[in-house]
């Protein structure tokens, strides 16, 4: 975060002198501009907290506390002060990482993110793996295809995807798979006879487990993975083969495809080795968005598989009503949307040489 | 053309129209009929409109109240008496879900009568008067956009608190962004035409501009994303519930029925899947709809 606030400090209207490349200056307005996002990311936040009807003093101290004690609280809170001082006390925290305690775990909510997340990035990333293996190849055919059978197939399987509560998927496929069938892992990362077995180092249990060469908790792990990180690469996977369908189309209609195509190439090799290339720089964009919104679905997903993640951790914070760990959730998936925007954007203009 | 005007469907048809009412029904008249040609469009809006009479005539069709419990008659699977079968608490699920759909329908139409005029009045100012107007309105905008919706909702309803009417308001906080961004895009394009330029010189306000010439312009567009976001919508209010968050029991919410259909839904799944099915259902209806509706009034995209 320290590098937009640079650029924020830069004033934006500076002239830029002519010996900077010429890419310089909208990427410093971006930056200028995602600094401003960010402000305005921790004003919602801060004005989200003021909303809360909940005492936080009380909510620390408890009811029974002495006016004494009631008091002092309140001012180690800072909440006697001008309301603009507060905010910059909590901008302050907020970029140090310091986002409090949460009240109901005990811990420092910093610590406990450290220790959630890696358990949600694990199935964030099976899940986009799903999306992009199965979701690229199906777009690029559906996209040659274009009005077959398959074309529309793709197209409604895609449809159901956007439709379907993924949390009810999560419902169904435990009933079907896991009680039913048995095929499946339950909800939890582990069976309960292996939790502990590994030391957590990357916080990955595949890792983890491969590290020290413990392969049947790396099974076991894998087998509670597979039916969220399906379930949720479902729902990107829509995405990612609606998009691929569109960009695809887009290129395989233009005029250098039939020359190649007249050239006497496969029409295979076209697809693959032209057209395909031409739409890599979009589809690395569209799969950092997807990405992003895998947290969105990890929400649910993991408060139906108990998966010990981020999405649990923000949805049971919202159920004790501890704003502390709420608003450090929210505000580091807003920092994290931003940046894979920025970041996708960057990507764009490096390596599209259309854009220069 | 004059042996074809004395029929309703020659007076549809007519080249040149006699009045801006004619014009409109025949607008209608044409879009009906490309939206015929789209099946899977019609499917969605007659879904649609079946979910709309069941929740009119809901008292009619449900053979109890959405409370009505009977706790010798707990857990029943899905029969001729009970077609969706009982819950946990000997209620019948066919009459929950029948009741279900007044809420479900409540929460989307009230998101969409609060966001759509915020998103068009942003949208509109911000894109008709440019400047820093347009600057700091589409600043906040893309703050908005920057979360994904569910947990900006998430967030609005953990400062609210839960509860239907705070789930509405949660959920149109992130719903009229991208209605403020397209409703901008489309006051972008008819801003600097003749007949805005026109309005001006007879000396009409900005108010009236944006509302007599810039906003009718908008509409369509408008309501196609509408249609499109009221899946999503559907879908994170079914979210919101399902987390204890929106509808509280023993409101028979969709989302909230699948909520505490949860702990009994190992011996009876129809618990899970019936509520389930119903949120599908309507979300898929709304993006079917949504489709045709886009094909129909916005040719221009896809």
């Amino acid at each position: 975060m320290a590098e937009p606030k640079a650029a924020a400090g830069q004033p934006p209207a500076a002239a830029p002198s002519s010996s900077l490349p010429r890419w310089v200056r909208p990427l410093l307005r971006q930056l200028a501009s995602v600094a401003v996002t960010l402000l305005g990311l921790m004003a919602l936040a801060f004005f989200i907290g003021r909303m809360l009807p909940l005492d936080p003093v009380i909510a620390i101290v408890g009811e029974q506390a002495e006016k004494e004690t009631y008091d002092m609280v309140y001012r180690q809170l800072g909440l006697d002060r001008p309301l603009w001082q507060q905010f910059l006390f909590f901008i302050r925290d907020m970029l140090s990482g310091d986002f409090g305690n949460a009240l109901f775990t005990g811990n420092r909510v910093a610590d406990d993110l450290k220790r959630v997340f890696p358990a949600t990035i694990e199935l964030a990333t099976f899940a986009i793996m799903i999306g992009v293996g199965i979701g690229v190849p199906v777009g690029v055919l559906a996209a040659v295809y274009r009005d077959s059978p398959l074309d529309h197939s793709v197209r409604f399987i895609g449809l159901l995807g956007y439709s379907s509560p993924t949390f009810w998927l999560g419902l169904m496929g435990l009933i079907v798979f896991y009680a039913w069938l048995d095929l499946v892992g339950g909800p939890g990362r582990l069976d309960v006879s292996y939790i502990d077995m590994v030391e957590p180092v990357t916080g990955l249990l595949t890792v983890d487990a491969l590290l020290v060469g413990e392969y049947d908790v790396f099974w076991n792990t894998l087998s509670h993975m597979i039916l969220p990180g399906t379930i949720l690469g479902y729902s990107s996977m829509a995405y990612i083969s609606r998009m691929t369908r569109s960009f695809m189309l887009e290129q395989l209609g233009q005029e250098y495809v039939t020359a190649a195509r007249v050239k006497g190439q496969s029409k295979w090799r076209v697809v693959w080795r032209h057209a395909f290339r031409n739409i890599l720089v979009q589809l690395i964009t569209v799969i950092a968005l997807a990405y992003a919104f895998l947290l969105e679905g990890a929400v649910l997903t993991e408060t139906v598989f108990a998966w010990p993640g981020f999405g649990r951790y923000l949805t049971s914070g919202i159920l004790a009503g501890d704003m502390n760990a709420v608003l450090a959730c929210v505000l580091i998936i807003g920092v994290i949307f931003v940046a894979l925007n920025l970041l996708s954007d960057l990507l764009y203009r490096l390596l599209d040489p259309r854009t220069k | 053309m004059s042996d074809n005007s004395s029929t309703l469907r020659g007076w549809l048809r007519a080249e040149v129209t006699t009045s801006p009412r004619h014009a409109a029904l025949q607008r209608f008249y044409f879009g009906w009929l490309r939206l015929k040609g789209n099946p899977l469009a019609l499917f969605g809006l007659s879904v649609l409109l079946f979910l709309i009479v069941v929740a009119i005539l809901a008292p009619v069709i449900a053979p109890v109240g959405f409370n009505d419990q009977s706790l010798t008659r707990r857990l029943l699977p899905p029969s001729a008496e009970h077609w969706f079968g009982t819950d946990e608490l000997g209620r019948d699920v066919f009459s929950r879900i029948v009741w279900g759909s007044r809420i479900t329908l409540y929460i989307s139409c009230l998101v969409a009568i609060i966001a759509a005029p915020v998103g068009l009045a942003v949208g509109t100012t911000a894109g008709y008067f440019g400047g820093w107007t347009d600057t700091v309105l589409m600043r906040v905008n893309d703050i908005f956009l920057s979360f994904p919706g569910l947990i900006l909702a998430l967030a609005f309803v953990a400062a609210l608190g839960p509860g239907i009417e705070n789930a509405v308001i949660a959920i149109a906080l992130t719903a009229w962004p991208p209605i403020a961004r397209l409703a901008r895009a489309e006051t972008l394009t008819v801003r600097s035409s003749d007949y805005i330029a026109a309005v001006r010189i007879q000396g009409a306000s900005p108010a009236r501009i944006i509302l007599k010439h810039i906003v009718p312009m908008c509409i369509p567009s408008v309501v196609v994303r509408i249609t499109l976001n009221m899946a999503g919508i559907i879908l994170t209010a079914a979210g919101l519930g399902f987390l204890g968050l929106g509808a509280q029991p023993p409101l028979p919410e969709w989302g909230a029925m699948l909520s505490t259909g949860r702990q009994s839904m190992l011996q009876a799944w129809w618990l899970a899947a019936i509520p389930g099915l119903a949120i599908l259902t309507t979300s898929l209806a709304f993006n079917l709809f949504g489709d045709g509706l886009r094909d129909v009034l916005d040719p221009r995209s896809e």
